[in-house]
């Protein structure tokens, strides 16, 4: 770990001017904002972040869960996942966002990571932890020792030849299901960006992970109201029963009458470079019977762009897997 | 004046005993070795390799040595003289990565040190570490998996002494395999796997004139205190080792590694205390695990079930210069009965480092072939593979020639099979159901070594009614410290809150190592002998010294009993407490000193020793998730007897937990590319957690086997792990159709399975 300077922010200006002066608010950046701290601290630790300073955010008026006006929730950046997964309303309302939080992590690290936070997870690719391997995210040029390497764990969608480094958030892929909003205050005023929007293809640019400029600073979430008569639903696959990042998740979204599918939201994980929202399934949804032929063609369509790489082609199946047996378990349910 | 049956203590030997030593771990009071502090310490980070096959060309430490705090970066030009130590198997300088650090700039495997940076901090020395400037000359490494057998004599050198290839040979296993009217013949294959105790391994090393003394935490105080001593070129007497607790280890803390000679070098350089504590990432690539293994199992047998021939060609890989054999034919030759065998291994080097004994070496992956084997030839035969077992029972150990000290199997298997409910199993692969998912039962045997190491011990009884036993073994986590006064208690007939146990400091009486789940059965007859020599000792002091109420009477006369010493023709009643002898007697305290000899080196045993164990095993599959679950383990252990069966029952869960990572979880991923130990963290390296922890249920026959020790304990160590993977992968087999060779079985590997809910 390099020496950094710890530097406390009272309010959000104070936050955005001292993050403004950042060379960049992606990978490599100088300065950068800390809240939990249970993912950036790892990558200092292990060199592959090293911020000059940090602006402690913890103090900023952001730790509050709110019923909006409309239905909707508004979600504070440093709510501790704990205290969101936890909320009567969230349980109510947006269960699948509840269930992806509970099913990552471990309780201890959930206390301290927040909604802002979890939104800026890095990826667990085992190239991008290790400073003495190639990595194209980390280190732009380098490479990508993942692809000729040890590639199980990683993504099948939206890869690039330069990086095929997977989002590891439960909660993105939740988020990303409830078509959430993502409130963003930095030196030019105010902005929202939709969760869609907000994570970026690796593309040529796989250190660019977000729409993030320097002193961009998320202050809430919002989440539309809930679509009448829904329910909703987070299934994670992975090798162990717990403590580890998915193989294959899916959140779903889905409202049914007399059988019928009139709405559904789909969004995968474990298997994207972003939280991965599947249109494709959606339209084979909609409008259709809930019935297991409807939800194998909604699964065969989530997956019909993937590439598998050298080890993960299982992914593929798995997927499809995990996404039909949660279309099966939210209209049992429903 | 206290009564008899107030002072009597019925013996704690059996008993279900807490461990004396749980208060100061669960109060943070246990001073682990990295958790003790000196005046003047420094810190060291060692600085490692980033190749895997190559050589070092550069070392540019010029702006580390400038950074704050920084006291120096030493390398090969300036760490000073570290002489090579001398292999002195079975119980001194053992070493499974004998050369010594920095030794010179070929670089062998991935994450070997070429530097260590000490600072007045942690954070100094860390910094200065990374700031090191390293380049190589790149060679490609070869981590291949693929296990070939390298061109070796038959007789080869070994970390443990030369051994023969050829295990053991019986018959003419070749021809009697022909003409089998049913065969098996399959390979099986089982990864690297690193031990990952929570504890990472570390060492604090000071230097007082020609003294050396060490707080590391090691499973063998005494073979560190040997090879160092060697390494420094000291008399033996002048090095100290002391680990009071250790955080497990698993193997991994057995034998000395590197780390250890670096902090050494480095205080003896400086003139200061150093303490260096690795990284959890210098855990996977410096401290040994256990190698990959790749045997092929002949298995011929008649129609009926009767084993005609038994082969097993073994491979393990190891390093390039090391010695080290993963004893996987340990338990084939006794097993079970077949008239024709034989069992014969090669090695394969590789760019890793040395792999190291881990929980059960050699028998686990060994009988995870084996026993798979024997469950494959069940299927085929379509009979019961409790039943096959029970076919090929043997009566006398066929290996040795000579009679088993105490096998118990069958009724192992038998009560094991009752308990789990075995009858009702329908051998259909995918027949059994249960609330939508399918069931499947698998179930497999195991065996492990039992016997002595060399052990001394002293006791010592005292004026206020307290003991305190001393022996230099060491305690890992799994009892040891209970067992010391349980011992002396059932001895001495004092409390166990009254005595004092000592272990864990090479100024203490020469223990056993911690490894071979042999502690146990070494010290009972040496802390017998000790505690009876301090009786001994406690009598003559009756006898003749001033104040004694036995004064006109001779040793002979007297006897000791629950605590008291009393004249025979009197009787117990009318005998005097230890306190209150010594105090009439003016005398601190007695002692007594022990020892006893090992069994392990003996050239022709009399009896056949070890323990024996059977798992039964039911998983859960369901398809539609690739979702596999080991639901309940039922286990039976034929481990002598149990001296503290809640420690024990706690080991043998522990075991089959860790068998359910073996099954499904664990294993070191080398990178193709660099060698390096890619999945070097805790989150990447999957070990089963307690959501992976099946409902368990263990069972102790119960046997004594007086042949390892009088009270007839063994050890129960390692034997718990051994054919749980097996078993699992049986009961895989069962619920999924889909037959697993290579471990850990993988979702791919289920994802194949035709088996429908």
């Amino acid at each position: 770990m390099k020496i950094f300077e710890l530097t406390r922010a009272d309010d959000p200006r104070q936050a955005i001017a001292a993050a403004a002066k950042a060379n960049t608010a992606q990978q490599g950046a100088d300065i950068r904002f800390i809240a939990g701290g249970t993912n950036l601290v790892d990558y200092m630790k292990l060199n592959v972040e090293t911020p000059r300073q940090l602006v402690d955010v913890n103090h900023l008026p952001f730790d509050k869960i709110e019923a909006l006006p409309d239905g909707g929730l508004s979600i504070g950046a440093v709510v501790r996942n704990s205290d969101l997964a936890y909320h009567p309303i969230v349980r109510k309302n947006y269960a699948v966002l509840s269930e992806a939080l509970l099913s990552g992590a471990s309780p201890q690290l959930r206390n301290m990571a927040t909604t802002a936070g979890n939104l800026l997870q890095r990826t667990r690719c085992m190239y991008f932890r290790d400073t003495a391997m190639p990595c194209n995210k980390r280190e732009p040029g380098s490479g990508c020792a993942a692809i000729t390497g040890v590639n199980r764990g990683l993504a099948i969608l939206g890869t690039s030849e330069h990086c095929i480094a997977s989002n590891p958030s439960d909660m993105n892929v939740a988020l990303a299901a409830l078509e959430a909003t993502i409130h963003i205050s930095g030196p030019k005023g105010e902005r929202s960006v939709t969760i869609g929007d907000f994570h970026l293809l690796p593309g040529n640019t796989p250190n660019r992970e977000t729409v993030l400029e320097p002193g961009d600073l998320i202050t809430h979430v919002t989440l539309p109201p809930p679509s009448p008569g829904n329910r909703s639903l987070y299934l994670k696959l992975r090798d162990r029963a717990s403590f580890e990042f998915a193989l294959a998740s899916a959140a779903v979204v889905i409202t049914a009458d007399g059988g019928k599918i009139t709405r559904a939201r789909v969004a995968l994980g474990g298997v994207g470079t972003k939280p991965w929202r599947s249109m494709e399934a959606e339209g084979e949804l909609t409008g259709q019977s809930a019935t297991q032929a409807v939800f194998q063609k909604a699964a065969e369509a989530a997956l019909r762009d993937a590439k598998p790489q050298s080890q993960n082609g299982f992914k593929v199946e798995l997927a499809k897997r995990c996404l039909v047996h949660a279309l099966k378990l939210v209209t049992q349910t429903a | 004046m206290p009564t008899i049956t107030e002072t009597a203590t019925t013996s704690p030997i059996g008993r279900q005993t807490p461990r004396i030593d749980g208060p100061f771990k669960v109060s943070g009071t246990a001073m682990y070795a990295s958790d003790f502090n000196f005046t003047g310490l420094l810190f060291a980070v060692p600085v490692e390799a980033t190749i895997a096959n190559g050589k070092l060309q550069k070392l540019d430490a010029s702006e580390a040595e400038k950074m704050p705090g920084v006291r120096a970066i030493f390398h090969r030009a300036n760490i000073g003289k570290i002489f090579r130590s001398v292999l002195q198997p079975p119980n001194s300088g053992i070493a499974d990565e004998r050369r010594p650090p920095l030794a010179d700039d070929v670089i062998r495997y991935y994450g070997q040190y070429v530097a260590i940076a000490v600072a007045d901090t942690f954070e100094a020395a860390k910094a200065a570490a990374d700031a090191v400037r390293a380049t190589y000359t790149k060679d490609k490494p070869n981590v291949n998996l693929d296990l070939q057998p390298e061109s070796e004599p038959e007789a080869v050198e070994t970390t443990h002494g030369r051994l023969k290839r050829l295990q053991s040979e019986r018959g003419d296993p070749d021809k009697a395999f022909a003409s089998a009217q049913v065969k098996v013949d399959q390979t099986y294959v089982t990864p690297a796997e690193t031990h990952n105790p929570i504890e990472l391994q570390g060492t604090i090393a000071m230097w007082d004139g020609q003294m050396l003394t060490i707080y590391e935490e090691s499973q063998a105080v005494f073979n560190l205190r040997s090879v160092l001593a060697q390494m420094f070129g000291l008399p033996k007497e002048n090095v100290r080792v002391i680990t009071k607790f250790v955080g497990s280890g698993f193997g991994s803390k057995l034998w000395p590694w590197t780390h250890c000679a670096l902090a050494c070098a480095a205080a003896r350089q400086l003139g200061k205390p150093v303490k260096l504590v690795l990284s959890r990432r210098m855990m996977f690539q410096s401290v040994g695990h256990r190698p990959r293994t790749q045997q092929r199992v002949r298995l011929g047998a008649t129609n009926e079930g009767k084993l005609v021939s038994l082969m097993q060609d073994y491979l393990n890989d190891l390093d390039i210069l090391g010695g080290y054999h993963e004893n996987c034919g340990e338990s084939t030759s006794y097993f079970y009965s077949v008239p024709n065998l034989r069992v014969h291994w090669g090695r394969t080097r590789r760019n890793i480092a040395s792999p190291t004994p881990m929980r059960g070496p050699g028998a686990v992956p060994g009988l995870f072939a084996t026993e798979s084997a024997m469950n494959e030839l069940a299927d085929q035969l379509k009979i019961d593979p409790v039943r096959l077992r029970e076919l090929n029972e043997p009566k006398i150990d066929e290996g040795k020639g000579i009679p088993f000290s105490s096998r118990h199997y069958l009724e192992c298997l038998q009560r094991g099979g009752e308990r789990f409910g075995w009858a009702n199993r329908n051998a259909e692969v995918g027949s059994m159901k249960r609330d939508g998912s399918i069931l499947g039962w698998g179930m497999s045997g195991a065996a492990w070594i039992a016997g002595r190491f060399p052990a001394q011990a002293s006791v010592e009884l005292r004026d206020d009614g307290s003991a305190r036993v001393a022996c230099g073994t060491q305690d890992i986590g799994t009892g040891t410290y209970t067992i010391l006064a349980q011992l002396v208690s059932d001895k001495t007939g004092v409390p166990l809150n009254k005595i004092e146990v000592v272990l864990g400091d090479t100024s203490l009486p020469p223990g056993p190592i911690s490894g071979g789940s042999l502690v146990t059965g070494s010290i009972v007859p040496a802390v017998f002998d000790a505690a009876d020599n301090a009786i001994t000792s406690l009598l003559t002091v009756a006898t003749t010294e001033p104040g004694s109420p036995f004064g006109n009477r001779t040793p002979d006369d007297l006897a000791f009993e629950a605590g008291r010493v009393f004249a025979k023709a009197d009787g117990l009643a009318k005998g005097v407490s230890v306190s209150d002898l010594l105090r009439r007697t003016n005398m601190r305290l007695v002692t007594g000193s022990g020892k006893s000899e090992g069994t392990l080196d003996e050239k022709k045993p009399k009896v056949s020793m070890h323990s024996y164990c059977c798992h039964f095993v039911e998983v859960t599959w369901q398809p539609a998730t690739a979702r596999l679950h080991v639901n309940r383990v039922v286990t039976v252990i034929d481990g002598g007897r149990i001296i503290n069966p809640l420690a024990g029952r706690n080991q043998i869960e522990g075991a089959v937990v860790m068998g359910v990572g073996m099954a499904l979880l664990e294993h070191t991923i080398y990178d193709p590319q660099n060698g390096a130990p890619i999945n070097s963290n805790l989150a990447d390296y999957l070990m089963a957690v307690n959501a992976d922890a099946p409902l368990m249920e263990v069972h102790f026959l119960d046997y004594p086997d007086t042949d390892v020790n009088p009270l007839g304990a063994r050890g129960i160590g390692e034997i718990g792990l051994a054919g749980v993977a097996a078993a699992i992968t049986a009961a895989t087999y069962h619920a999924t159709g889909v037959r697993v060779r290579e471990l850990p079985i993988r979702i791919e590997d289920l994802l194949t399975s035709s088996i429908l809910a």
